[in-house]
């Protein structure tokens, strides 16, 4: 049944026994499925087919085709109160918002959203920003409908979400570009300094006017004073903010150093006598700042929690209105307590409820981690966010907005967050010894030479803090860890909290989770097993027309558009499916439901509950096993983390049976299956009381907590984004294959931190001595501080290309499943 | 050497401009995405298909 084609559009492996192809000018393309064919003729038709030649990744997998009337779900972002909460009014009648497009992978899907969107009337301006996935768009509401823009988005195959006003983007953005500024001023300024500083050098050796060297030290402190002030401002506010919490940290003194050197360089250049430091000081900040930079830059992308809540929590809902009831479409937002509403197949809740009439299944895999649907009837409670995958039913809302469950475990995976790490409190205490330590020893100096020799104390003071200044030591952690979070950035295993580096080198345990993770996380098709004359085709055309109308996992692994169409189909729920095709009558599902028109099941048929059987009346016609594939290269991957000495294990919330399965092939011993988050999160712990370091994947929203509690957490790109806001690293691709680079490199990471390290206490303490002996003038410690720096930076660069693959990897990304189809695993 | 007194205040004044160029185009947010621009220039409306073929394929279509 498997073939090798890709799909041309979304990359997926064409599966389905008939081909479906679109033309484009160099020949037809197979395409996976109705839905990747639809996209890709719009697009070929719009003419923008030059996304194919320029994606660097492949696109997301769309829902079945789009009719030509705009769905309901985006006609009500035309109602005025939904309008009011998401746009501005820019002026000239122009509206503005600010969309999160789901989906967008690389910079040619931007490409393709902004030639289709602002090809259309009335669209002013859309500007799509790969990196962060966010669009902003500017509209004209008198020409066009924000739902007709949406519905067009919609229409590609990504879906638009919009962000509320209040979304933290927009100081991510503010904090970047403040840095920028920062890094800019300290960077410009730092090359004026040096000019200054070297002439003034070379003057000290072949001689200089005395007025020429004034001025210079004059323009010099005109330069260095924004760079102390405005670059180095961070570093003075982190420094009172450990001080007056009494906790010193290395902004402490950072700041010292600065501040001092300034000061001192301020009043010897005012005095016009003396040493002035101003190129060591803005070369300092600068660094300092860099280091900063490339650390802020990690974090935001790493993205945001807000992100993830968009787009679990639907933006509409069909709430009931008048009698008799028709369902209107509201804006989530306008939804109170009491509100009866409408949830079709397929559509997640919009707020925690409780089900007042119809029964159905709810995809709860999100939250509690549950692979199957559960059965809800009446009075069941709802949480909002889960997945309606039966009947359309009713539900009265009971919590909306952030009194939702959905709501609260966003507010504790924040709080997580914030009580952290082990490595980051270690770090702390060391500093905080080094810190007193830097300021006791200057604090004796000054003593002893204030009582010696008055007037060279508070030159041999500022010497021996600018020498002891933790500038190489300060460097050597954060430029080891941005190399290495850059190289590995470029393998697509992407670094979100550089103190992971540590961890992740010590770590000797992997426990895996399997759904998403080692898996694809998609069921599909395996095997078709003829139990009887029929062909197989005729028998998955059967199955597919019964299967049409559910919205079973099980069946969009089945779900052909071209089925022919089944009559008097009924559900009987957990068990499967009855209905007439071409006058005869079939049931698909369970063995015990089928045996009830076709007879006694044939021996072969087994009680394999990864199957689902076909049969007719007095005879049975096949068997369908489905499985969860496994993601290609694993043994590589597991091979590699052997060789490093990471034992592996799966911890799976799935049944025994697909996890044994998964286990057996890869030679996993340690396997255990139905573990709710608290299990994995005990495992965990049982783990790390044993001593072990453990390394967490996953991928669910479930796993959130439990990510959290391992030593190292790393996320799947395709999984829950708000499993990727806990986690300490994101695999950006579907493969394993860059975590044993991952650690190689971190181990490489410490390796040369020890070293920078080793060179830095080694430089300490050698020049300390002699400072405080007062030997060494401030300038002399200040080039040897440069000199420390500079060696430390570049033996922080050997880390860059580290991870010694191509960086291609992140472009091969395999596209995420949907939802649905990511809690199934076997049965039906 | 007294040039310097005047090429050094008009380096200054460079500086200055330099720095505030930067300010404005990291304020109008010109280093937000330094992605997509790149591909911007590769990606332009020369693979769009000439009028003609448009209809043709429209033809085609119906």
């Amino acid at each position: 049944m498997i073939s090798d084609t890709a799909c041309f559009h979304c990359g997926e492996a064409v599966t389905t026994g008939r081909r479906y192809l679109v033309a484009f000018d160099d020949g037809d393309k197979p395409v996976c499925c109705p839905g990747c064919k639809a996209v890709a003729e719009f697009i070929r038709q719009t003419g923008l087919a030059g996304y194919y030649d320029f994606r660097t990744a492949d696109a997301p997998r769309p829902d079945a085709p789009e009719p030509d009337t705009i769905r309901p779900e985006w006609l009500a972002y035309d109602r005025p109160q939904l309008q009011a909460a998401l746009t501005v009014e820019i002026g000239n009648g122009r509206r503005e918002i600010l969309l999160l497009i789901e989906g967008v992978r690389c910079a040619a899907c931007g490409w393709l959203i902004e030639r289709a969107v602002g090809a259309m009337g009335g669209v002013d301006a859309i500007h799509v920003n790969p990196a962060t996935a966010r669009a902003r768009l500017v509209w004209d509401p008198e020409q066009t409908q924000l739902s007709r823009i949406m519905d067009a988005v919609a229409r590609l195959g990504y879906r638009p979400h919009p962000v509320t006003a209040a979304a933290d983007s927009a100081v991510a953005t503010r904090e970047r570009r403040q840095a920028l500024k920062r890094l800019a001023v300290a960077g410009l300024g730092m090359m004026q300094v040096m000019t200054y500083a070297m002439s003034m050098y070379a003057g000290a050796f072949q001689g200089m006017d005395e007025d020429i060297r004034a001025f210079l030290r004059l323009v010099s402190l005109i330069v260095a004073t924004p760079v102390v002030l405005y670059s180095g401002f961070p570093f003075f506010a982190g420094a009172w903010r450990d001080i007056r919490a009494a906790r010193p940290g290395m902004d402490v003194p950072v700041a010292l150093a600065i501040g001092a050197a300034y000061v001192a360089s301020l009043y010897n250049g005012v005095r016009g006598g003396g040493e002035v430091y101003f190129d060591s000081v803005t070369m300092f900040v600068f660094f300092l700042s860099l280091g900063r930079f490339a650390e802020m830059a990690a974090r935001h992308r790493a993205g945001s929690l807000s992100d993830a809540l968009a787009r679990f929590a639907p933006a509409t809902a069909l709430r009931l209105e008048g009698e008799p009831a028709e369902p209107v479409t509201v804006g989530v937002a306008e939804l109170a307590a009491g509100d009866r509403l409408l949830v079709r197949p397929g559509d997640a809740f919009p707020a925690d409820g409780r089900l007042c009439r119809g029964n159905t299944h709810v995809d709860e895999a999100m939250l509690t981690g549950e692979s199957r649907p559960v059965p809800k009837s009446a009075g069941d409670r709802v949480i909002g966010g889960s997945i309606n995958t039966g009947d359309p039913v009713e539900v009265v809302v009971e919590r909306t907005g952030a009194d939702t469950v959905l709501s609260h475990v966003g507010r504790l995976l924040e709080r997580a967050q914030t009580t952290r790490p082990v490595i980051a409190r270690t770090a702390d205490v060391v500093a905080r010894w080094f810190v007193v330590g830097v300021l006791v020893i200057a604090a004796v100096v000054a003593a002893i030479w204030s009582s010696v020799d008055p007037a060279a104390a508070f030159e041999v003071t500022l010497a021996v803090l600018v020498v002891t200044c933790p500038c190489a030591l300060s460097l050597a952690t954060p430029t080891a860890l941005t190399a290495a979070t850059s190289g590995l950035a470029g393998d697509g295993l992407l670094v979100s909290r550089s103190d992971v580096m540590e961890l992740l080198a010590r770590a000797d345990r992997m426990v895996l989770d399997k759904t998403g993770t080692l898996t694809r996380g998609r069921v599909s098709l395996q095997e078709l097993r003829p139990l009887g004359p029929e062909s197989t085709d005729g028998c998955l055309r059967v199955a597919a027309a019964l299967e049409r109308e559910s919205e079973h996992p099980l069946a969009a692994a089945l779900a052909s558009a071209r089925a022919p169409v089944a009559t008097s189909v009924s559900v009987a729920r957990g068990q499967g499916i009855e209905g007439a095709v071409d006058g005869d009558l079939y049931r698909i599902g369970t063995p015990d439901f089928v045996s009830v028109i076709a007879g006694p099941p044939p021996s072969e048929a087994g009680d394999d509950s990864a199957s689902v059987f076909l049969g007719t009346e007095g005879r049975w016609l096949a068997a369908f096993t489905f499985e969860d594939p496994l993601k290609p290269g694993l043994s590589d991957v597991l091979a590699g983390l052997s060789d490093l000495g990471v034992d592996v294990e799966i911890a799976s919330g799935d049944t025994r049976g697909p996890v044994e399965r998964v286990g057996t092939r890869l030679g996993i011993d340690r396997r255990r299956w139905r573990q709710a988050p608290e299990d994995k999160l005990e495992r965990i712990r049982e783990l790390q009381r044993a001593g072990h370091r453990v390394i967490m994947v996953g991928d669910g929203i479930n796993d959130a907590p439990v990510l959290a509690g391992a030593d190292v957490s790393v996320a799947m790109g395709a999984g829950a984004p708000l499993a990727q806001t806990s986690a300490d690293m994101i695999l950006l691709g579907e493969s394993l294959a860059p975590l044993p680079d991952g650690i190689r490199t971190a181990r490489k990471t410490l390796r040369v931190i020890r070293q920078n390290i080793t060179w830095a206490v080694l430089y300490n303490l050698t020049a300390l001595p002699l400072a405080a002996a007062g030997v060494l003038a401030p300038w002399m410690a200040a080039i040897g501080m440069s000199l420390s720096s500079l060696l430390v930076v570049l033996n922080s660069t050997r880390l860059g290309g580290a991870g010694g693959r191509p960086a291609a990897r992140a472009a091969s990304a395999r596209p995420p499943g949907s939802r649905q189809a990511t809690a199934a695993e076997t049965g039906s | 050497m007294t040039i310097i007194y005047v090429l050094i205040p008009v380096g200054l004044i460079l500086l200055g401009l330099a720095v505030w160029a930067f300010f404005w185009a990291a304020g109008s947010g010109q280093f937000d995405d330094l992605e997509s621009p790149a591909w911007r220039i590769l990606l332009d409306d020369d693979t769009r298909p000439p009028p003609d073929d448009d209809r043709a394929d429209e033809k085609k279509d119906g």
